[in-house]
């Protein structure tokens, strides 16, 4: 079995420059008779230090793929030249699995996993790096959740991927801890760019485009890991995302409006800056509390702490979309406002004050409009309840987050 | 000309051989492999409650090398020492109504517990039924057999590839057996011809030390029987199918569900909690568990469907489980 699988030895020399004590083989798999079982077996047996390189080609598999093998680099031909596919999958609930530290997915295609795309599960140091994933029938409810989904993981890089037509979202950090989300394009998801229950994230220079929202903060109870902090959202272009909701109900993302740009829900820290909105029918931006009822004594349901400054806005708010479109624009009035924040308060807090660092700010150039629901205030004392639309009165700011450094992106 | 002599005693080489062999009968776990008859010092046990494998048959076998034992443990799989091993065999019959005929040996699963830590192997048998050669990526095997109501029943099974082992078998990162925990051993089994506890029996033979009497020990009940009460036999079901990776320790920590046979936190088995990364596995329903409307719960749901992406467990199955879904639904609508 192992004459399968060809394996060149670098040089000692080259080896102890680059990977220390680690010895270096390369594994080869090429498309072809057989190419499952080699390739499942090359990502089993791979030592640390190993570089699994697989061949251009299409590769039709029937189980999930998974790695459980440290500082290992499994790398294609490139983004459309090595492809990956699960259209015939029968087993598992992805199409790769990775379970170890220090590992590099780059240059390969994943498409129509009957489940989630890549995913990292317990990682310590994992990029993906100029990946593709797709479902290539379009958006549509019966695809997998997510695209490239790295989870309860550490030292997160998401570089230069592209994904499409994910039935959650395209780009999914969960319950994770020191992630870099950049230069890469989500399209054709229900959500572009998702970065949920995490800390310490910076989100930059992405494309979402075409999605139903284009980038979600998000944090929910009931999970081992709440409390997402430390969010930075920046240079990003979050345009025309117009594609109606096809998430099967019951999931946080169902909600989301057509039309959403970037929404921030019960998440503290965060920061959202130098983004190019435009034609994002329902808002460009939300903040918003965690709407549904919930059992869990030690879950945040409002954002506390949220910067939005410097971005520019075009065309939007004018198709408001869905229960939230409608809900936002039965207060605010069509087109909506640039940024809306839905005003929910703790109920301590409603009758004294905020504090200065878990306010919502916006600092935003001339024109920019702005709308504060005071959904606590519809629902106590409506009566005496009108929405805040005077911008000026947000001004203000909070200290940035210091920027993500990677041990895996020659950071600290 | 001379047969191919069989090894009498389990072999500690092959246990704990760096390289797995090639062959099962290397290890010599087997008097005679085909009948499934164990050579000495191998000890069979059954679960109260196993896991649903697509309806295999399966042989459970313990080997603890002479004069060790495992340590009890009241809530976790025993603590085995280095050498031990754990064998799996899974058997279809040819027809479900003489489950003693014309058994199929498929796979044999081993763990063996070495210095390092636990390993996990499937040997896939020959179609002799002779031995049964190691595979480490897995393989795909047609089932054709009649079902227990005499209708014909064909399906693909497939053999875990290496890293499908830790799939289910992770705690924390590192694999370690499942099966053999005090509530699930915590009942009798027939030893030559004479009913004993398998504590009470491991115990008696020395194979396991630090058990408690029988009576004193945790006992899951057999989810099969209609006497004990319905939420162990649910609670049970859920612990052995679902609960090796829905537990805080294990690989589907992140969905925050958490389905040991000990969970007393009801959101947390799934009581009105919404789902986190079910995708189209949550089928338009809102919560995990919705008591008293078995069809608005996601649970029954991924139970019920055959589909990848949407059927749980992900792995080791796939055909349906009619009896469990049965099981399943009852104890949600007769939840408060």
């Amino acid at each position: 079995m192992r004459s399968w699988l060809s394996r060149v030895v670098f040089p000692a020399l080259l080896a102890g420059v680059s990977a220390g004590a680690l010895h270096a083989a390369e594994i080869s798999v090429e498309a072809g008779v057989g190419a499952e079982e080699r390739l499942v077996e090359a990502l089993i047996m791979a030592q640390p230090g190993d570089t699994v390189s697989i061949g251009a080609g299409r590769f039709e598999l029937t189980e999930g793929l998974s790695l459980d093998v440290d500082d290992v680099v499994v790398k294609g031909a490139g983004q459309d030249a090595t492809v990956l596919s699960f259209k015939g999958q029968t087993g598992s609930g992805e199409g790769l699995l990775v379970t170890s530290d220090r590992v590099v997915l780059e240059d390969f295609a994943v498409e129509d996993s009957k489940g989630d795309g890549v995913k990292s599960k317990g990682s310590d140091q994992i990029t993906f790096r100029n990946l593709r994933v797709e479902w290539t029938n379009g958006p549509d409810a019966k695809n997998g959740a997510y695209g490239v989904y790295p989870v309860s993981s550490k030292n997160v890089l998401v570089d230069g991927v592209t994904v499409k037509g994910a039935a959650d979202a395209g780009i999914y950090v969960g319950q994770s801890e020191n992630i870099v989300v950049r230069n890469s394009v989500a399209e054709y998801n229900v959500a572009g760019i998702e970065i949920e229950n995490s800390f310490k994230a910076d989100v930059y220079k992405n494309r979402a485009t075409h999605n139903t929202g284009g980038i979600l903060i998000f944090d929910l109870p009931n999970l081992p890991v709440q409390g997402g902090h430390d969010i930075r959202v920046f240079d990003n272009d979050v345009v025309d995302n117009d594609t109606p909701n096809f998430a099967p109900k019951g999931n946080m993302v169902a909600i989301v409006p057509k039309g959403m740009g970037i929404m921030v829900m019960a998440n503290r820290n965060v920061h959202v800056f130098n983004n190019r909105l435009d034609g994002n029918g329902t808002a460009h931006v939300l903040i918003a509390a965690y709407p549904n009822d919930y059992d869990d004594d030690n879950y945040m349901f409002v954002p506390r702490g949220v910067f939005v400054h410097g971005n520019t806005y075009g065309e939007g708010g004018g198709e408001p979309d869905g229960e939230v479109g409608k809900t936002i624009s039965d207060v605010s009035g069509t087109p909506v406002p640039d940024i809306v924040w839905d005003g929910v308060t703790r109920i301590p807090e409603y009758f004294s004050w905020t504090s200065a660092e878990n306010r919502v700010y916006v600092d935003e150039a001339e024109g920019t409009t702005f709308v504060n629901l005071k959904m606590i205030s519809q629902l106590m004392l409506p009566w005496g309840w009108w929405p805040d639309t005077d911008i000026a009165g947000y001004k203000g700011s909070l200290p940035e987050p210091a920027p993500v450094k990677l041990p895996q992106d020659s950071g600290a | 000309m001379a047969t191919i002599p069989i090894q009498a005693a389990p072999s500690l080489d092959a246990i704990l051989a760096q390289k797995p062999p090639k062959l099962l009968s290397e290890y010599g776990f087997f008097d005679d492999a085909r009948s499934q008859k164990p050579a000495t010092g191998v000890v069979p046990f059954r679960l109260n409650t196993p896991l649903f494998s697509d309806n295999a048959q399966k042989f459970r076998f313990a080997y603890l090398p002479e004069g060790k034992a495992a340590r009890y443990d009241a809530t976790e799989a025993f603590e085995f020492p280095v050498g031990a091993a754990l064998i799996k065999t899974f058997a279809f019959p040819a027809d479900y109504r003489k489950l003693e005929e014309n058994l199929r040996l498929v796979e044999t699963r081993v763990l063996l517990r070495q210095e390092t830590g636990w390993q996990a192997w499937a040997y896939l048998w020959n179609d002799e039924q002779t031995d049964a050669t190691l595979k480490i990526a897995g393989a795909k095997v047609e089932i054709a057999t009649i079902s227990a109501d005499g209708s014909p029943l064909a399906f693909t099974y497939a053999v875990p590839n290496k890293n499908q082992c830790k799939g289910c078998h992770a705690f924390n990162g590192s694999i370690v057996p499942l099966g053999p925990k005090a509530r699930n051993l915590n009942g009798d089994a027939v030893y030559d011809g004479v009913t004993e506890n398998q504590l009470a029996h491991w115990t008696a033979l020395k194979i396991l030390t630090g058990a408690p009497a029988p009576e004193a020990a945790p006992e899951a009940p057999d989810w099969l029987d209609p006497s004990a009460p319905l939420d162990h036999r649910a609670r049970a079901w859920l612990d052995v199918n679902c609960a090796h990776c829905h537990r805080r320790e294990g690989p589907a920590s992140n969905s925050g569900l958490f389905l040991t046979f000990g969970e007393s936190v009801s959101v947390a088995y799934g009581v009105m909690k919404r789902p986190v990364a079910a995708g189209r596995g949550s089928g338009d329903r809102q919560f995990d568990i919705k008591p008293g409307d078995p069809d608005g719960s996601i649970l029954l749901y991924r139970v019920e469907s055959t589909e990848p992406g949407i059927m749980m467990p992900e792995l080791g199955r796939h055909i349906a489980d009619p009896d469990a879904a049965a099981l399943l639904r009852q104890w949600i609508v007769e939840m408060e």
